[in-house]
């Protein structure tokens, strides 16, 4: 793996070009800019993507983002999309119609409704079976292409437009899916979960990880979306710290069934902190909602402590 | 069978589109210009900058190119004015000014 | 030189792929093609293919990884029934529109509900208009036939569209028959390699595959997705004619059984078809006119064709072995009688359902279909436009 400063991968030719339609302020496009600069260099890649926001407004036709070759199937595909790529590179080295000294990899994105929900089975699929890719979520939290309605990864009393807050309604009611773990319950080489921040140095030693790991590997990106959270597009950096620092979005990796706690708080900080800058959480403020946030809190204090029990144990390796 | 983008428009007819509307070549995207988004622009100081380049990956647009290690001015035919870089500058060396410049 | 041999439909198909060894293969099982996947796993078990095989979670995957392979550049298969077509329904369209030639061994069988194992044509039926090639098989020598010719005609380049060879589930599959096969060699050499211009794994040239499209381009797109349709009955009647050179066996649109002169003509696909001749032999011996119009390709439809074959005979039963809950009969109905009606060839019919979820369909029924036309024209009743046959009462 790389020695990390930002000046040098800040050099890497850029994968991803502009002029797609992504709103102003989208995480989506900042993991995916993040995620292809951890592709070595001379290397080449086929990138798959799941229907949804990134897809639409990456690959208009006749325009398209991508630099390296790309294939959009549909939503809940996205996984064995990419095992026939893969296989097929398999195939065509096996035969020599390949050049020899061509090396491809391959990614995968999606967002959570096309990889915690309707693309579920196809990534769980694709996991069990081996293949050596990459399969990046890029979670924020909503299907959010479809005008932000709720999913599995929808944190709870969330407003969406299937969880409408109301007179009878705070918000989702389920918490949501730790798809992370599920994923490192197939017992595959490589999982992690990242966000942005300020160095970028989590997110890209996790995607090179990701990449270069051989067998299949799960990276799981919160990106944040300026419109179904509610919040001003220039505040996302403040957002994901906000994110990690309350432990609502731990940062963590497992490495061949290793669990790695990558960043622990010096002072974590409660969850109002990141509640309160996102519109869709403005409900919880309200007088008499006290014991909602309470709520809430309990639960990400109970998936931190069971976190930091995963990554106490001692696994040889 | 490479694709030349800028002879496929809206008036193109049926025979002359591509193939499964596949595209035989890579960031053709580059020739739509989301630049015309902005509200609001952002305005590079350089002589502020101290090329520290935390700017660069946050960019959501690929709108501020670096060229041997250093930061140069907003590529504006693409920028859509989201301000996010201007944030996290540590040396104030962008600023967001009011409508498209 | 041809080899005789004794084997099923499936046994057919799967000794077609080994010859082909083609580049990937996802499949998931599904009675009654299971023994497809099956028999390609073990050959390349003992060694005897370089075929990738992925064991695919769903259908759904089996087709979504084809297309994820046949746009890397590989030369790609799954095999399924019913269900499994099904739910890969959404995948064969984008199998089609993105224009990857893939080929699918399809073994008929009903679609539920009720569940049921055996064979009707309604899960291909369902999926007639998904952009495929359809090609239908009377018996085993036509399955492993047709799944020779099917990558020549995909992969075409005035075509590039995926093909789908259709056996009757058990009737086919799992019957053993007679069978004559092709060397090695002489398939290898007719099927040629694979070596598409543009693909996703083609290095320096990158490639988008599947983007979203504006109105103003998609209906453009659907259009030449059907012309390139279109141009495929040139092509699978040339591929059938280079096939015959090397194998001696004809294969055309139809085959016309008998139709010379006949006044009746029965119009039916798949294995029924056997019966149908069987009854017809009989039937002509007792100087008879009648005749049996076998389809083999379904999509695209030879509209025309059909119709001319069918101008001078007196009425036509056109059999259904699918229901097309429309309330007027199946789909060949709606499809033939279109055909008559636009070809201004204005002749009585009658659209019979036969053989549904495996109900027989004998040589008995077919005389009793015969006779009924007869009776029609002799006797001047007014035909019935929809019946049922083999059905209790």
């Amino acid at each position: 793996m790389s020695d990390y400063t930002l000046k040098t991968i800040m050099n890497q030719p850029e994968r991803l070009a502009p002029g797609h339609r992504m709103c102003a302020g989208c995480g989506a496009t900042i993991a995916v800019r993040a995620v292809l600069r951890a592709l070595h260099k001379g290397d080449r890649a086929v990138i798959g993507n799941a229907t949804g926001c990134l897809e639409v407004s990456s690959f208009m036709y006749p325009y398209t983002s991508w630099e390296d070759s790309y294939i959009h199937n549909a939503f809940e595909n996205a996984g064995a999309t990419l095992s026939g790529v893969e296989t097929a590179y398999k195939a065509l080295k096996k035969r020599k119609r390949l050049p020899e000294d061509e090396t491809f990899k391959f990614i995968t994105f999606g967002g959570d409704g096309g990889t915690y929900d309707i693309g579920f089975q196809s990534l769980s699929g694709a996991m069990e079976r081996g293949h050596d890719i990459t399969y990046v979520c890029y979670d924020n939290g909503a299907y959010m292409n479809t005008g932000i309605q709720r999913s599995s990864a929808t944190p709870m009393y969330a407003d969406t437009t299937t969880t409408p807050v109301g007179k009878a309604s705070n918000g989702k009611m389920q918490n949501r899916k730790d798809l992370a773990s599920i994923i490192a319950d197939h017992y595959v080489p490589y999982v992690a979960q990242t966000t942005f921040t300020t160095d970028f140095k989590d997110l890209h030693m996790k995607a090179e990880k990701s990449i270069y790991t051989k067998g299949p590997a799960f990276l799981n990106i919160m990106t944040p979306c300026p419109r179904g959270w509610r919040y001003e597009t220039s505040e996302i950096m403040k957002i994901c710290k906000l994110a990690v620092e309350t432990c609502y979005w731990p940062l963590f990796e497992v490495d061949h069934g290793r669990w790695i706690l990558s960043y622990e708080p010096k002072k974590k900080l409660p969850i109002e902190d990141f509640l309160k800058e996102q519109g869709r959480f403005k409900h919880l403020f309200k007088k008499g909602n006290e014991n909602l946030i309470v709520q809430f809190q309990e639960e990400v204090d109970r998936r931190w402590e069971d976190l930091l029990y995963k990554c106490s144990r001692k696994i040889k390796g | 069978m490479r694709t030349d983008i800028t002879k496929i428009n809206e008036q193109t007819g049926h025979e002359h589109l591509t193939e499964g509307l596949m595209i035989f070549a890579g960031g053709s995207s580059k020739l739509f210009k989301t630049g015309e988004w902005r509200t609001s622009t952002p305005v590079f100081y350089e002589e502020k900058c101290r090329q520290c380049l935390l700017c660069t990956p946050v960019c959501p647009d690929s709108s501020i190119p670096v060229k041997d290690g250093k930061r140069a001015d907003f590529d504006y035919d693409h920028c859509k004015g989201c301000g996010i870089c201007a944030k996290v500058c540590p040396f104030g060396a962008i600023e967001m000014k009011e409508g498209v410049e | 030189m041809a080899i005789k041999e004794r084997m099923s439909g499936n046994e057919a198909v799967s000794y077609a792929i080994r010859q082909i060894n083609p580049d990937v293969m996802p499949a998931f099982p599904i009675t009654p093609s299971t023994e497809i996947p099956q028999m390609v796993s073990t050959y390349i078990a003992n060694g005897e293919i370089e075929t990738e095989f992925i064991p695919v979670e769903s259908e759904h995957s089996s087709m979504s990884a084809a297309i994820g392979a046949e746009a890397a550049g590989a030369r790609s298969l799954t095999a399924t029934s019913s269900a499994g077509l099904a739910l890969m329904w959404e995948e064969l369209l984008l199998a089609a529109s993105n224009r990857l030639p893939i080929v699918l061994a399809l073994v008929n069988r009903t679609l539920s509900g009720p569940i049921n194992i055996n064979c009707d044509h309604s899960d291909s039926m369902g999926a007639r208009d998904t952009g495929w090639i359809q090609i239908y098989a009377e018996n085993n020598q036509e399955a492993y036939d047709n799944f020779i010719q099917a990558y020549p005609i995909a992969e075409h380049t005035s075509v590039h569209l995926p093909v789908m060879i259709c056996q009757d589930g058990f009737i086919t599959s799992h019957a053993v028959e007679n069978i004559e096969l092709m060397e090695d060699s002489l398939v290898k050499k007719f099927v040629g390699i694979y070596n598409p211009e543009e693909f996703l794994l083609n290095p320096d040239k990158p490639i988008s595959v599947g983007p979203y499209s504006i109105s103003n381009y998609a209906m453009e797109a659907k259009k030449n997705q059907e012309i390139a349709l279109e141009n495929s009955k040139a092509v699978i009647l040339e591929v059938a004619k280079k096939f015959k050179k090397i194998s001696g066996r004809e294969y055309g649109l139809f085959e016309e059984y008998r139709t010379k002169d006949a006044d009746y003509i029965m119009l039916i696909m798949g294995s029924a078809a056997g019966t149908a001749k069987q009854a017809v032999d009989e039937m002509r011996a007792r100087g008879k006119k009648v005749g049996v119009l076998k389809l083999r390709v379904f999509r695209p439809f030879p509209a025309e064709e059909i119709a001319n074959a069918l101008k001078g005979c007196k009425v036509v039963a056109i059999m259904d072995r699918c229901e097309s809950y429309n309330g007027n009969g199946g789909p060949l109905g709606s499809e033939v009688t279109s055909a008559l009606f636009c070809n201004k060839i204005m002749i009585d019919t009658v659209n019979y359902i036969y053989g549904l979820a495996g109900r027989d369909f004998t040589v008995d029924e077919t005389k009793t279909v015969f006779g009924e036309l007869e009776d029609m024209v002799v006797n001047g009743r007014v035909p019935e436009q929809y019946k049922y046959i083999g059905l209790r009462k």
